[in-house]
This record gives C-alpha cells, sequence and structure tokens, in this order.
C-alpha cells in the first residue's frame, strides 16, 4: 500500500508525461464526494475492466479546472450533484453532446438537458419537515405557505450561498416569477427563527431541540440520520415529519445529481459506458439503497427508508431553469437579506 | 547619631543550597562610597544582588537607613527599598529613548519636575545632546552614562553599581570612575561599586571590602589595605607585588634571598612571631643598582612610561618584580643587579608548603 | 536576479489575482455594494478585532507566565499551549457546535434535567460571530504564544531588574517593559493569525457568517462571476498589504530591540496560592479549549465509527498527507533561506518588494490561490504542449497540472510567507559582524552558514519547518483542486465526510491529522528549549581579562 503511494506520488509527474496509458481508462471529475461514488465506480471497473481515475472537489472548481486545463484536459466526465451547476459546464462550453438511445430511453426529459449534453442520474427533493411534537402535517402545504407570517420565527432553512437553496429559489423565479420570489423571500425571511447557518441535518436537529417548528432540508439527510450510527441522530430523525409542498398544484421542487461528458473527453467511449452504467438497474438501485435517492427510473423501487416518508407528485419542471435562473436567485437572495 | 545609610550584619546567602556569600558584615556611613573588590566568582555580586533585594538572605540582616530589609524571614521587594542599581550590561531599555530611560523611575513627578531632574542628570554626566537617541545608538561609555543617570535619577536611599566599568575600555575606566564619583559626592549619594579592578576601586571608593571566597577579607580604606593588608590573602590581592621567603633571625633582622633587613628602619613593622615568614615586596621595595652584588635575570618587562616594572627571576627561581626609571633599559635574559630599599613593610608567618 | 525570478514566479497567482481588475465585472459591484458588501466588510473586521483581542490574550500571558514563573507541570504547559495548532479551525468549529448547539447533548440534557423548552434558558449561540471569534482564536494564539515567548526568553533578565530597582511592582515591570520590547515580535505573531483568520472558509461558512470570505465564494459559485470574485479578493489582499507592511515595520523595530546577552537567565520564580490557581487557568484553559476539549469531542466520535474509518485506505491518506506536508516543509525552509538571504545580501528595494509581494498569499483563501496557480500552469502546459505537437509531432499534455509538483507549488504560494517570516525573524538576531568575523576567519557564504547561521538559528528554522508542516498537513482547498488522480488526503477525507455533515465518519480522518500535526508540534516545542538554553545568539559584550595582577 505505502509502496503504491510512493509510486504514484514519486513518479505521477513522469508517468502522465509520457502518457501512463494502460488499459482503458475513464477520468472522473466529480463533485460527488468520494465515498457516495467510489463504490459505484469500483463496481463499474469489475464489470467492465475501464479502469477508474477520480477527483472529487465543488463543481464550479472543477468546470473552471477543465475551462483551465483546455485542450488537454484529462477529464471525460463531470459529475455533480445539482441540476444548476450541470447547466453552468453546458454554459461554458465544455460539455459535447451525447446521443446514447439507453440514455434518452431511461431517463425522463424533464432530468435531462433539451441537448444531450447532461443527464440526471438520481433525485432528491427539497422538503418541508416538521417536528411532530408541535405541528401536525395539515398545517402547511406549500413553499408559498413558509412566508405566511402565521410561522414568524418557526422556520430554519441554511444559508442562500447553499446550491440546494438556490435552486429552490430558481424554480419559483420560473413559477412564480422574479418579483413574487423576492417577496417570498422577504417573507421568509421574516419567518427565520434564526440567523441561516450550518447544514440541513442542522436545520431538522433545531426544530426537535425547539428552536423552531418547520426545517427545510432535502429528503436524504432525513434519511441518512434515520440509518445514522450515532444514536441520538436516529432519535432526532424518528420526531420528524415530511410535508410534500404543493401536492395540489406543480409538486415537489426536485433536483438531481447527473453526469456530462466533456467535450474534450479523450476516451469518449468509455465516458459514454460509464454514465450508462450509472444510470442501469444496479447502479440506480445503489443510488436508492445507499443515498437515499429515488431513482430518475419509476421503474426501480424506492428504499424503504424513503418509503416511509410516502409517495409523493414531483415537479415536472426541466431543470435546466434551475441553471438559468440561478444567478438571478442569488441576487434575489441578496436583496432579501437572505445570508 | 545617625544610622548607617547602610548596614550588614552576619549577611549570608545560598544559592540552589550553596553557601555564596558567608557572614559579611559592614557599614557604609550615608553619602560614603564603599566597593565590594574581588575576583570573579568570589560572591561579591551575590552579595550586592542581596543588598538590592533580587536575592534573600539565609542569615544575618540587612538595613537600609536602620531599617531591616532583609532577614531570612522576609525580603522587601526591591521596588519598595529606594536602591538604585547600575547593571554590567547597563541594561537600558531599548525601547526607550535616552530621556524616557532617565525618567523611567520618575513616574510619581509631574512632567516638569521630571524634566528638571532629567536634565539636571544629563548636564551632571554630560550626556545633554543625547537626550532623544535612542540606546542602540550609544556608545558603551554613553551607554553606562545613561544607566547611572537613570538609576541616579529617583535619588535612591544606596546606588548599587554591579561592574559599571567593566565592559568599557582601561583609559576610560579609571577617568570615569572618578567622575562618577564626583556626580555621586556631588549627590550626596551612598553608593557601593562591585568590581574586580582595583584601580577602579581605588579611583571610585572611599572604603573597599576584599571578598574571598563568600568571606569578607578586610573592610578599609584603600592606604591600609594596600599599605597594611590584614591578610595574606589580602596582600596577594591589592596592588602588585610579591611574596618572599624570609627567616627572622633576631629581634629586628630578617634574612632574605636579597639581603638583610633591619626591621627597626621600617615603620609600623611587626614580626609574626614565627622564625620563617612571608614578605611582600611591592615593585617599589626592588631598587635598580648596578652596583648591587645581588644580580637577578630580566625574565620580563613592561613599558610604563616614566618606569619599567621589570620582572626579575633570582637565583634561587624564586621571582620579583621591580620598578625601574626607564631610561634604565636592559635586555629580556640580561643579569641587572638590585637591592631592597623597604621603608614599608608586611610580613605573615610563612604558609606551610603544600 | 534569480532572486528575483523566483520571488517573481511564486507571485504569479498574486499577480493573476491582482491582474482581474483590469477586467470588467459587468454590474456585479453595484449589486454587491447595494445589498452585501458593507456586512461582508464589517463582519469581516469585526472579526478581525475579536481575533486580534483573543489571539493577543491567549497567547501573551501564558507566554509570560511560563517563561517567568515555574509551578508544578509549567514544563508540560509550555508545549502542551502550542497544540491547538494541530487542529484545523474547520473542525474545531465542527466540534463546538456538535457540543454546545441547540440540537447538542450539552443543552439537551439541560432541557431534559430541567423541564426547559428553548427559549426558556439563554445559551450562548455558538454559530455566531462571538462563536467564530472564539473558535478562530483558540486555534491561532499558538502563533503569538510562540513568538511571545521566544521574546520573552530572550529578554536580558537585568532589563526586568533594572525596572524592579527604578520601583516597577512586577505588573508594573511587564507592562512597562517586557511587553513593549515583545510587541515586534507579538505584531508579527498577530499578523499571522490574521492572515489565517482572513484565510478561513470553513468555519465562517458553517456558522453562517458572511464574511470577505464567503463573499468570494458566493460570487464565484452563486453569482457565477469568477471576475468578480477575483476582485473581491484583490480588495482583500489590500487588507493584507497594510498587515504585512505593520508586520514587516515591526521586525525593524525589533532589530534595535536587543536588550543584549542574557545574562543569567533570571531565576524562574515559584508561585503559590492564588497566584498558581490563576497562573493555571491563565495557561490550562487555552489548552483545555483549544485542544483537549475538541480532541476529546473527536476520540468520541472516532470511538463510534473507528470500523468505517481504519480501512486499507486510510494509511494511503496518512501517507499522502505527512509525505507531502514533509517535502514542503523541506522546500518552503530552502527557498525561505534563499530569499531571506538574497534581501540581506543584496538589500533594494526590488528585492523587498518582490518578498513582500510573495507574502501575499498567505491570507488569500486556499481556492482563490489554487486558480491563481492553475492559470499559469495550464497556461503553460498547452503552450508547451502545442509547440512540441506543431515541432515534434508528440503532445506532451498536462506536463504539470494535475501532478504533485503544482500542488506543492500552490503550498508553497500558501505558506512559504510564515517560513519567510520565521527565518527573516532568526537572520536578523544574526549581525553583520558575525558574518565579517566569520568570512575574516576564511569561511565561505556556505560553511558560514552551516557553521555559524544555522546553530545560531536552530530554533526559528525547526519553528518554520514544522509550522509548514503542519499547515500543509491541515491544507485543504488548493489540495482539492490541484491534486491529480486517485489522490486523497486526510484533509480531504475530513472534509467530505464533514461537508456530508457526517461529523462523526468525519472524525476519524481528522483525529489522525490531529495526532500527525502532535508529532511535529511536541519536536517543536523540544528544539525551542534546546535553542533556548543554547548561548543566545547575541555576542556576549566580551569581559576584559583580569587586569588587577
Amino acid at each position: 500500500m505505502i509502496r503504491k503511494q510512493l509510486l504514484s506520488l514519486a513518479t505521477c509527474a513522469a508517468l502522465i508525461a509520457a502518457g501512463c496509458v494502460s488499459a482503458a481508462e475513464v477520468n472522473v471529475y466529480s463533485a460527488r464526494s468520494e465515498e457516495l461514488i467510489k463504490p459505484a465506480l469500483d463496481r463499474f471497473s469489475e464489470e467492465t475492466g475501464i479502469e477508474v481515475n477520480l477527483i472529487t472537489e465543488s463543481a464550479d472548481a472543477l468546470i473552471r479546472r477543465i475551462e483551465l486545463e483546455g485542450a488537454n484536459s484529462p477529464a471525460d466526465v463531470l459529475l455533480t450533484v445539482d441540476a444548476g451547476r450541470l447547466f453552468r459546464a453546458k454554459e461554458a462550453g465544455i460539455l459535447a453532446p451525447l446521443e446514447s438511445e439507453i440514455l434518452t430511453q431511461r431517463i425522463p426529459a424533464a432530468y435531462r438537458d433539451p441537448d444531450n449534453q447532461w443527464f440526471g442520474l438520481s433525485l432528491r427533493s427539497r422538503v418541508i419537515m416538521f417536528d411532530k411534537s408541535r405541528v401536525s402535517a395539515d398545517e402547511i402545504a406549500s413553499y408559498e405557505d413558509l412566508a405566511d407570517p402565521k410561522w414568524k420565527g418557526e422556520i430554519c432553512i441554511r444559508s442562500s450561498g447553499n446550491i440546494y437553496n438556490q435552486s429552490l429559489l430558481a424554480s419559483l423565479i420560473e413559477h412564480l416569477g422574479e418579483e413574487a420570489t423576492e417577496a417570498w423571500a422577504e417573507g421568509l425571511v421574516a419567518n427565520m427563527a434564526r440567523r441561516p447557518q450550518g447544514g440541513d441535518r442542522d436545520q431538522i436537529r433545531a426544530a426537535v431541540a425547539g428552536q423552531c417548528k418547520l426545517a427545510v432540508s432535502n429528503t436524504y439527510y432525513l434519511a441518512g440520520m434515520l440509518n445514522s450510527s450515532v444514536a441520538a441522530d436516529v432519535d432526532v430523525a424518528k420526531q420528524v415529519g415530511v410535508i410534500w409542498p404543493n401536492q395540489a398544484d406543480r409538486g415537489a421542487h426536485m433536483n438531481v445529481s447527473g453526469a456530462g461528458m466533456i467535450k474534450t473527453a479523450k476516451n469518449p467511449d468509455e465516458a459514454q459506458q460509464l454514465i450508462e452504467f450509472l444510470s442501469d438497474d444496479y447502479a440506480q438501485q445503489w443510488y436508492a439503497e445507499v443515498n437515499n435517492e429515488y431513482s430518475v427510473r419509476a421503474d426501480i423501487p424506492v428504499s424503504a427508508t424513503l418509503q416511509g416518508f410516502g409517495s409523493f407528485k414531483a415537479d415536472q419542471l426541466n431543470l435546466e431553469a434551475l441553471g438559468k435562473n440561478n444567478e438571478a436567485a442569488v441576487r434575489l437572495a441578496d436583496r432579501a437579506g437572505w445570508q | 547619631m545617625t544610622s548607617p545609610a547602610l548596614q550588614l550584619d552576619n549577611v549570608s546567602v545560598h544559592l540552589g543550597g550553596k553557601l555564596i556569600v558567608d557572614s559579611v558584615s559592614f557599614r557604609v556611613p550615608a553619602g560614603g562610597i564603599g566597593c565590594l573588590l574581588g575576583a570573579s566568582g568570589c560572591g561579591k555580586t551575590t552579595l550586592l544582588r542581596a543588598i538590592a533585594g533580587f536575592e534573600s538572605v539565609s542569615s544575618g540582616s540587612v538595613s537600609l537607613d536602620g531599617a531591616q530589609v532583609s532577614t531570612p524571614e522576609k525580603t522587601l521587594d526591591i521596588e519598595k527599598r529606594r536602591v538604585g542599581m547600575v547593571f554590567q550590561d547597563h541594561s537600558l531599555f531599548p525601547h526607550l529613548s535616552v530621556r524616557d530611560n532617565i525618567a523611567f523611575g520618575l513616574q510619581s513627578l509631574n512632567a516638569s519636575k521630571r524634566d528638571a531632574r532629567v536634565d539636571e542628570l544629563a548636564r551632571l554626566l554630560a550626556i545633554g545632546d543625547l537626550l532623544d537617541a535612542y540606546p542602540h545608538r550609544l556608545s558603551g561609555g554613553q551607554q553606562q552614562r545613561v544607566a547611572i543617570a537613570r538609576a541616579m535619577a529617583p535619588r535612591p536611599e544606596v546606588l548599587l553599581l554591579d561592574e559599571p566599568f567593566s565592559s568599557l575600555d582601561v583609559e576610560l575606566r579609571e577617568q570615569l570612575a572618578r567622575e562618577i564619583r564626583g556626580v555621586l559626592k556631588h549627590e550626596g549619594i551612598t553608593a557601593i561599586l562591585v568590581s574586580h579592578n582595583q584601580f577602579e576601586a581605588f579611583a571610585m571608593a572611599d572604603e573597599i571590602g576584599v571578598i574571598k571566597g563568600g568571606k569578607l577579607l578586610q573592610w578599609d580604606n584603600a592606604f591600609n589595605l594596600y599599605h597594611t593588608p590584614a591578610s595574606l590573602a589580602v596582600a596577594d590581592f591589592i596592588g602588585e607585588g610579591v611574596l618572599i621567603d624570609g627567616r627572622a633571625v633576631g629581634e629586628h633582622t630578617v634574612e632574605t634571598e636579597l639581603g638583610v633587613i633591619d626591621t627597626r628602619q621600617i615603620q609600623d613593622f611587626n614580626l609574626p612571631g614565627t622564625i620563617d615568614i612571608s614578605l611582600l615586596l611591592r615593585p617599589d621595595d626592588v631598587f635598580h643598582d648596578d652596583a648591587s652584588p645581588t644580580k637577578a635575570r630580566v625574565v620580563e618587562k613592561a613599558f610604563r612610561g616614566a618606569v619599567f616594572l621589570y620582572t626579575l627571576e633570582l637565583e634561587s627561581g624564586k621571582r620579583v618584580l621591580s620598578l625601574a626609571p626607564s631610561h634604565h633599559d636592559h635586555a629580556i635574559g640580561e643579569p641587572m643587579g638590585i637591592r631592597l630599599d623597604v621603608e614599608h613593610l608586611v610580613a605573615f608567618p610563612k604558609l606551610p608548603v603544600v | 536576479m534569480s532572486l528575483l525570478v523566483l520571488s517573481l514566479l511564486l507571485a504569479t497567482p498574486i499577480v493573476v489575482v491582482l491582474s482581474s481588475v483590469f477586467f470588467p465585472a459587468g454590474d456585479i459591484w453595484a449589486h454587491l455594494l447595494d445589498t452585501v458588501l458593507t456586512r461582508y466588510a464589517r463582519n469581516s473586521l469585526l472579526l478581525m478585532a475579536g481575533v486580534s483581542v483573543g489571539v493577543l490574550s491567549l497567547g501573551i500571558f501564558p507566554a509570560w507566565l511560563v517563561t517567568v514563573y515555574r509551578f508544578p507541570c509549567s514544563k508540560v504547559l509550555e508545549w502542551a499551549l502550542l497544540l491547538p495548532l494541530a487542529i484545523p479551525a474547520y473542525i474545531i468549529a465542527y466540534t463546538y457546535t456538535g457540543m454546545l448547539d441547540v440540537a447538542g447533548p450539552l443543552q439537551s440534557n439541560l432541557r431534559e434535567a430541567f423541564g426547559w423548552r428553548y427559549g426558556d434558558y439563554w445559551f450562548p449561540e455558538i454559530r455566531s460571530l462571538g462563536g467564530a471569534i472564539a473558535m478562530l482564536s483558540l486555534v491561532f494564539y499558538p502563533y503569538v504564544y510562540l513568538l511571545a515567548r521566544a521574546a520573552f526568553t530572550e529578554q536580558s533578565g537585568s532589563v526586568m531588574e533594572a525596572a524592579r530597582s527604578l520601583g516597577c511592582s512586577k505588573r508594573g515591570a511587564f507592562l512597562r517593559v517586557a511587553l513593549p520590547l515583545a510587541r515586534p515580535a507579538i505584531v508579527v505573531g498577530l499578523s499571522i493569525a490574521l492572515m489565517e483568520t482572513l484565510a478561513d472558509y470553513g468555519t465562517v461558512q458553517y456558522f453562517g457568517l458572511s464574511t470577505f470570505t464567503t463573499g468570494i465564494y458566493r460570487t464565484w459559485n452563486g453569482l457565477g462571476s469568477s471576475t468578480g470574485a477575483a476582485q473581491l479578493s484583490a480588495l482583500l489582499l489590500g487588507f493584507v498589504f497594510i498587515l504585512l507592511s505593520l508586520e514587516a515595520w515591526s521586525r525593524q523595530q525589533s532589530q534595535f530591540f536587543n536588550t543584549g546577552a542574557r545574562n543569567r537567565p533570571s531565576d524562574p520564580e515559584a508561585l503559590q496560592g492564588l497566584s498558581l490557581c490563576l497562573a493555571y487557568a491563565v495557561c490550562g484553559l487555552p489548552v483545555l479549549f483549544g485542544f483537549i476539549v475538541p480532541f476529546l469531542q473527536l476520540l468520541f466520535w472516532a470511538s463510534i465509527t473507528y470500523d468505517t474509518i481504519l480501512t486499507s485506505d486510510f494509511a494511503g491518506y496518512l501517507f499522502n498527507s505527512v509525505t507531502l506536508a514533509a517535502l514542503t516543509a523541506g522546500a518552503a525552509l530552502g527557498l525561505a533561506l534563499f530569499i531571506a538571504y538574497g534581501k540581506r545580501a543584496f538589500p533594494s528595494t526590488m528585492s523587498r518588494f518582490s518578498a513582500r509581494l510573495v507574502g501575499l498569499g498567505y491570507a488569500l483563501p486556499g481556492t482563490v490561490v489554487a486558480i491563481g496557480v492553475l492559470v499559469p500552469f495550464a497556461w503553460f502546459d498547452n503552450r508547451l504542449s502545442e509547440f512540441m505537437t506543431v515541432n515534434f509531432n508528440y503532445n506532451t499534455g498536462l506536463l504539470l497540472s494535475g501532478t504533485v509538483f503544482i500542488l506543492i507549488f500552490a503550498y508553497l504560494v500558501r505558506f512559504l510567507p510564515i517560513a519567510l517570516n520565521t527565518v527573516d525573524a532568526g537572520l536578523a538576531k544574526i549581525r553583520p559582524s558575525m558574518d565579517e568575523a566569520g568570512r575574516s576567519m576564511g569561511l565561505g557564504p556556505a560553511t558560514l552558514l552551516r557553521r555559524v547561521h544555522i546553530p545560531i538559528m536552530r530554533g526559528s528554522l525547526a519553528t518554520a519547518l514544522l509550522l509548514v508542516f503542519v499547515d500543509v498537513l491541515k491544507e485543504l482547498p488548493a489540495t482539492l483542486l490541484l491534486r491529480p488522480f486517485n489522490f486523497n488526503t486526510l484533509a480531504i477525507r475530513t472534509f467530505e465526510l464533514a461537508n456530508e455533515e457526517r461529523l462523526a465518519d468525519a472524525a476519524g480522518p481528522a483525529l489522525a491529522i490531529v495526532l500527525a500535526s502532535l508529532i511535529p508540534v511536541i519536536l517543536l516545542s523540544r528544539t525551542l528549549r534546546q535553542a533556548g538554553e543554547a548561548p543566545s545568539s547575541l555576542p556576549q559584550a566580551s569581559l576584559p581579562s583580569d587586569e588587577n595582577r
């Protein structure tokens, strides 16, 4: 092990210079953390014999790196954990369209790029969670209700610097228009129990601790707490109920993690194979079981934990809108004072 | 009768369990200048630090102006004893100008009085044009003047000077010592100086204590120390000179290698009562005389302007010192006639040969 | 000349950032000015002010106590006070939040025990400006402590005695002499701590504080304006330049603040009774809250998740982290010596300026530095590749980008300033007359360095080496962006798990960072103690030999 590392460290420069291409390989730049993608990639290598090289980092940094590396960039595939960044990669002109019947067949149109430059691979929803001891499920029904003054001082939500909140705002801009969304954001800020801080799990914990009644979080965070090795997290998660917003109208706000092939990919065939693999039955079930995400495919069963949250109607908005409206969303948040 | 400015009674100091100062007593009258003289490591600096209050005493007491400030039970904090201290390395505050250094201990005065005192000292010590400079710009001698001015500024009960001139060159040393003595006398400040240099001590102090092995051997003025040392050790330490063997063969006769001495010609001379004695010969006791039958070979010579200081070897191999007018120039290795011309002599019982 | 080239090379990333001011950034500035910029500036300034107070009080007083007094365990505390250096700022933020947050065990138990509900009782909000100040102060105070202690140790005992003999109490002597004398060193330590504060992203982001640093990320990621982000960074550099100038000025002052040889290291005084308790509080609390408490929390979390931590990959992370840290520390020391000597041998405005420019990297958020590094490297690689393809029909691809080399280069851009500062400070203690003495005895420059300077500067060199080592071990943003494929470090592992809000799982690698940093921190404190016992770096005022015989 140590020797292997030493080798990689000491000779990597030389090897790369010499073009250390031995067998078939594919180079992945991933915004999904190693812990949450490596097992699937290992499985891919096992099945196909294609070696996968991985770098993880935030999507924006990876996009910038690919841009700067230019024509010589080793990247073949970009994985991100939100649609907005896939859109931004497309805008930056670093993605190539991928004509794959398998992908277009498997993945619904709302969850992929109209030009086939990126494909959603797993789904998550951003929902409203509540402390079951103090709130009943029928007290709130939509995102719009979060701005209702009756929740004054009762809402926990993280910073608008977080991409999931930016995407939620972006979807609201698409549905309600910018003006109405800004008014909504102002109402939300007025209802916050505290200055936005921490991550999604922190919002859930704060709700159970009594600092607020409602928390806004992605679904898989609650699922992760339910399956946690830390007993306290499990206890907290059990006291929380999930409200699927806007079931009477457009449906709950969805986001995807997804992938795109890089325009300058040196291994386009392997890249395509990998993306197709990530949409196949095995990988989709793996996403569902291990990461507690929803499959982009209707035919893949939902994990036991997620089943506990009930079924829901998903917003069918094409996720490209999330990327398009991202900057407007951040500016709007700045104006509304959402830190 | 007023109590002495400084009085030590049987003061002993232990450092790290070791006896460094052994039962020392002396007193210095108000306005007097004392000197603790001894080779390095003799305990003189430790004694000074005990007087300052940096070290506590293990027995005896230190009194300032009649009040006990150090006893084995209690050591009054230094800042409360009104002693000034001048350190061997000057220890000026490098972040303060000369003026602020001198004014450091004058916090209790208002600004105009403070300035007046600083200016007064600056004038006394001839450092008036340095007041705005910072210590790193000063020469060693200037730094020492500032250090003394700083210590004197609050008009301490006693001023303690730890080897104050040791970092200065020899010419500067005695001159500055005399100058400082003038300033101290002008201000009427009682002072204790620690030195290993007897000329510095002679130039500055009224009374000198010779210290060896932590013990005070003798406390006296310079003249008496030189001419009537109380012990062989003092004699050995003070002034230049050698000890030669002698035999008291009669009531008034001492035989030496350099001839017979009639002790009746010598003032205040007392034989120690033994037959074998040691005689302290100062260089001015041994005269150059080409006619003398006693010859000695020149081993070393040092030109001192008007005189040569010769180191001479007698036939027995014993060496003596002789001052001779510098026109008597003998080369090294040459024999030279000498004779004793003793007006003043000190004799001790001969030490058993080890 | 080579000095200038080297400095400029290292300063390229800074120049890249600064050059952004010449590009238009659309209406971003109007938007920022209208909405968030004042908050960024206010929070950053408040944070810096608070951290200043924090690190000064946590650093200076213990340094004074362990130098001047002796009490049971004072020797242990002397090095234990350095331990918080081993804890990355965002990790301490995570651990304290885990404990003190409204949903944490402490408040939950309080509520349970007293039947309170949230809002029935007052409890300080950990994720606040005050909390961030506390967290950053706890991990950055060792910089002030380290430098203040060195300064106090070097002060001649007789200067303090002189003050006492002039009527100062111990406290008065500390305030009027020891503290002013140590001021230049303390300012250097403070400026390091403040630059670390400005560069910190993890803590303020987690606490939801909008500062300049989070603003840079938000402008880049959220508003999609990398130019705007770079321009914000350039503005931040303005701050830093002021800090650095202050620091340089301070160091210049310190040359004159030599108090001469350390004659008789004034005997440490024993403490008793109330003052002993107070000393324990002053020296013990920073260690307790800066190290022991977060360490125990990490240990507790790791004990829950240890079976998932010790995977076969773990040794690899550890190896990568330690190797990178060691390589960078060595390189940084070598370059710092080179630059410091260059400045000394050929003092010119140009060489001073280029050294200053190199110093800027320390306070920039790591990602900004990383992109600044990637820009010129990728450009070079691509031009080379074009040239080689056209002329030799051989594509070199990305020769340097995506290798360990670029990673170490980025670390050097970030951390060379601390090495340089420390080496500079050490070199300042060597008077030119010592060089002249050495040269007159026929020593060449290399021999002079080996036989005179290095022994004298040993403490400073060890400090430089180990500060860089520990910083690289903790470094995250540049590693994330610039590393080669399949290359992970402990810091990355920790961050990814913590970022998934899996703090308990993140505790294992975090603990490994702490433990790996502990070894050099302990070595550092030992070296410093030895260096402290070595003959003082200042020539002793030569005592004339006995002339009384």
